[in-house]
């Protein structure tokens, strides 16, 4: 089922949060089977949750290993979400579309209400 | 082909002791497993390892800390007297914190641990590094879910490391029933050190084991260990033994006439010395004069107290006339003053060693003994001592140990079983007699040397240590005022003898000239009997000369009167 961009935020979320760039970084080593695969599955997730609202930039270690250290990388390939904030970390080749959805906050909108019934900052909107 | 180049090759960690348990180092180019509970000192010891490989052995290393970040690494080695900082300046150390937090990681498919590798090959050859450190590898365990990828992971990380020549110390927390919790000794065939931090009888003990070290011998004990201002301290027991050298040289034992009973000369050097005695028998004033008659010479002198304060000891000395005070100014004394209950027994042996090491003195005095069995077993304090002898005999240096024994009790039996250790044996003796106490000393034996076997009266005089000679009345050995006493009835029974031999000689001379005058009268009788005898003779010889006078002149007469006759006729 497709789901738009706009229906993946909070409701409660401000319009200038709604108005960000996702900025993701995925972590690679090479062109391996995994990193592909990777890539493939993130490309396809945000045309469909965050159509023109993201930018991928695409490391690779092999080619720059000291920026490892700097977003604490030991897995690859590492999908870390810089922006919005806080930043998230999800390892893997991205084939578990479920949990990447979970890993970076774009659930289903039925799944949102049920959590959001129970927020009490919901209540009081 | 030559056995040594195919035996595998080593990599000295530097840590004192340690390298002579493992007789050389670390396997090189290999991986070693470090494993313990959780604060026996594992990131220490790889820390140090990394530390001297870089500063002697000029192989640096990376550490990999999974636990600690570099900042927090430095503040924690600086008590160790390492500065990592300086040497991470130096490029010589390359600490790269892996942060792991598995609440921020969201898990979604296949993945490999080829971050943690780059990052690795990135540090060493950032530095040209030949030692790198994992501490502690298992925490990846706790980050990520999926075990199978972890393991064979890791799996590939040793191999890895070890074709590269890396040689490796990877750390792992104790599990229940496993050296390590996620069974990482399985992965690592090579070496394995166990670590333990020990509590009996609510005292710690540091004990350090090779459980395993594969194509090489080493040590199987368990060696006690320090963590001290200079790193770590592992006493290697085997490194002992009785291949010392032994000097003939003596030293005073700071008392003459103690001295004089050891056949003149004082104790030897590089002896050992048990002096032992009931409570108040001065076993200390006799250790302290022999460290003042060290200081003398010049030589450095090591006093363990595990009774009294040093001020203490300083301020009762001087009641005997020795003053330690200068000699400490000068740095030729140093007291150690702990009670034996602020470590284990190990911990004091490897604590006193490496105050000695520190120190390098020529005169070590440990007073007293006894205080240490109240934190261990005989059989310890026992195996201790004979390790610390073996080290102080090999070192060349001469060691007092005074030895408090139980009034009452035999004073041969009560020694800790240490008296077979001992070169020489002094026994200071309380000698009741008469309503009162003094003290005798004994030399119960001496190696080596002709000594007194008399028992001295031990008297403390406020000019130090005397020992008066012996003196035995016709009731044994004569202490104190009795001593005293029968001095002056012998002075009085000589005074009297003598006048009396006086007089004697003055009835002789008396005789003599009595004697004299009458040989003078018999001499007189003498000379007048021969006189008249001379007188006789005389008158014999006229009356003699008379009769032949008158023969003649009768002959004379008769021849007359015939020729008349003759011409009548």
């Amino acid at each position: 089922m497709p789901v738009s961009s706009e229906t993946t935020f909070p409701k409660h979320a401000s319009s200038d949060e709604e108005d960000k760039m996702w900025e993701l970084r995925l972590y690679v080593a090479g062109q391996t089977p995994n990193s592909l695969t990777a890539f493939g599955n993130l490309k396809k997730i945000c045309e469909e949750h965050l159509a023109g609202k993201y930018r991928i930039e695409v490391i690779d270690l092999l080619e720059n290993p000291t920026l490892a250290r700097g977003d604490q990388i030991l897995a690859v390939p590492t999908l870390v979400r810089k922006l919005p904030e806080p930043v998230k970390k999800i390892i893997g080749d991205l084939s578990n579309t479920e949990r990447v959805l979970v890993g970076l906050d774009l659930r289903p909108i039925g799944e949102r209400k049920v959590r959001r019934a129970n927020k009490p900052e919901s209540d009081a909107l | 082909m030559d056995l040594n180049q195919i035996s595998i090759r080593k990599s000295p960690t530097g840590i004192k002791g340690l390298d002579e348990v493992i007789e050389g180092g670390l396997p090189q180019g290999r991986t070693t497993l470090v494993c313990g509970g959780p604060g026996c000192g594992k990131t220490l010891l790889a820390t140090e390892f990394l530390v001297r490989g870089a500063q002697e052995y000029g192989e640096p290393g990376v550490f990999m800390a999974f636990e600690e970040t570099a900042e927090e690494l430095t503040k924690n080695v600086a008590s160790l007297g390492i500065d990592l900082s300086a040497l991470i300046e130096q490029n010589k150390i390359f600490v790269d914190y892996i942060y792991i937090e598995r609440s921020e990681i969201e898990e979604t498919g296949e993945y490999d641990l080829e971050g943690l590798f780059i990052r690795l090959v990135s540090a060493i050859e950032a530095i040209g590094a030949k030692r790198v450190v994992l501490d502690t590898l298992e925490t990846i365990f706790a980050g990520f879910a999926n075990d199978s990828i972890l393991r064979s992971e890791i799996r590939r990380l040793f191999r890895w490391m070890k074709a590269r020549g890396l040689t490796a110390i990877v750390t792992g927390e104790q599990g229940e029933k496993s050296l390590t919790r996620y069974g990482l000794e399985e992965y690592v065939s090579d070496c394995v050190i166990l670590l333990d931090n020990r509590v009996e009888n609510k005292i710690a003990s540091r004990i350090l084991r090779v459980v395993k070290y594969r194509g090489s011998s080493h040590g199987m004990d368990e060696y006690p260990f320090l963590i001290s201002d200079q790193g770590l301290w592992v006493q290697p027991i085997t490194s002992l033994g009785l291949n010392y050298q032994v000097s003939s040289e003596n030293i005073s034992t700071g008392v003459s006439e103690l001295d004089r009973m050891l056949s003149g000369q004082g104790y030897f050097r590089g002896s050992s010395i048990l002096v032992s005695g009931s409570a108040g028998t001065g076993k200390t004033s006799l250790a302290v004069s022999m460290v003042d008659a060290a200081c003398r010479r010049g030589e450095r002198c090591l006093y363990f107290a595990f009774e009294e304060a040093a001020g203490q000891i300083l301020r009762n000395m001087r009641s005997i006339g020795i003053d330690l005070q200068p000699w400490i100014e000068q740095g030729l004394i140093k007291f150690y003053a702990t009670r034996p209950s602020y470590y284990g027994i190990e911990t004091h042996l490897l604590t006193i060693q490496k105050d000695i090491e520190e120190f390098q003195p020529r005169v070590v005095v440990l007073d007293p003994l006894t205080n240490l069995i109240s934190i261990a077993t005989e059989t310890e304090v026992k195996s201790m001592l004979v390790r610390l002898i073996d080290y102080l005999k090999m070192n060349d240096i001469t060691a007092l140990f005074t030895s408090l024994t139980t009034g009452g009790r035999d004073e041969l039996t009560s020694e800790v079983g240490v008296s077979s250790l001992m070169d020489t044996w002094i026994l200071v003796r309380n000698l009741e007699s008469n309503g009162e106490r003094n003290r005798g000393l004994y030399i119960l034996k001496a190696r080596g040397m002709a000594h007194s076997t008399q028992v001295r009266e031990f008297i403390l005089t406020n000019h130090g240590i005397e020992l008066v000679d012996v003196t035995v009345g016709p009731k044994g050995v004569l202490v104190g005022s009795a001593r005293i006493a029968y001095e002056s009835r012998e002075r009085a029974a000589l005074l009297q003898r003598q006048s009396e031999t006086e007089r004697k000689m003055r009835v002789s001379e008396h005789k003599r000239k009595a004697i004299k005058s009458q040989i003078g009268v018999l001499q007189a009788e003498i000379e007048a009997e021969d006189e008249r005898l001379r007188q006789e003779l005389a008158q014999l010889e006229n009356y003699h000369k008379m009769q032949a006078d008158e023969l003649k002149t009768i002959i004379q007469a008769r021849q007359r009167n015939g020729s008349s006759q003759g011409e009548e006729e």
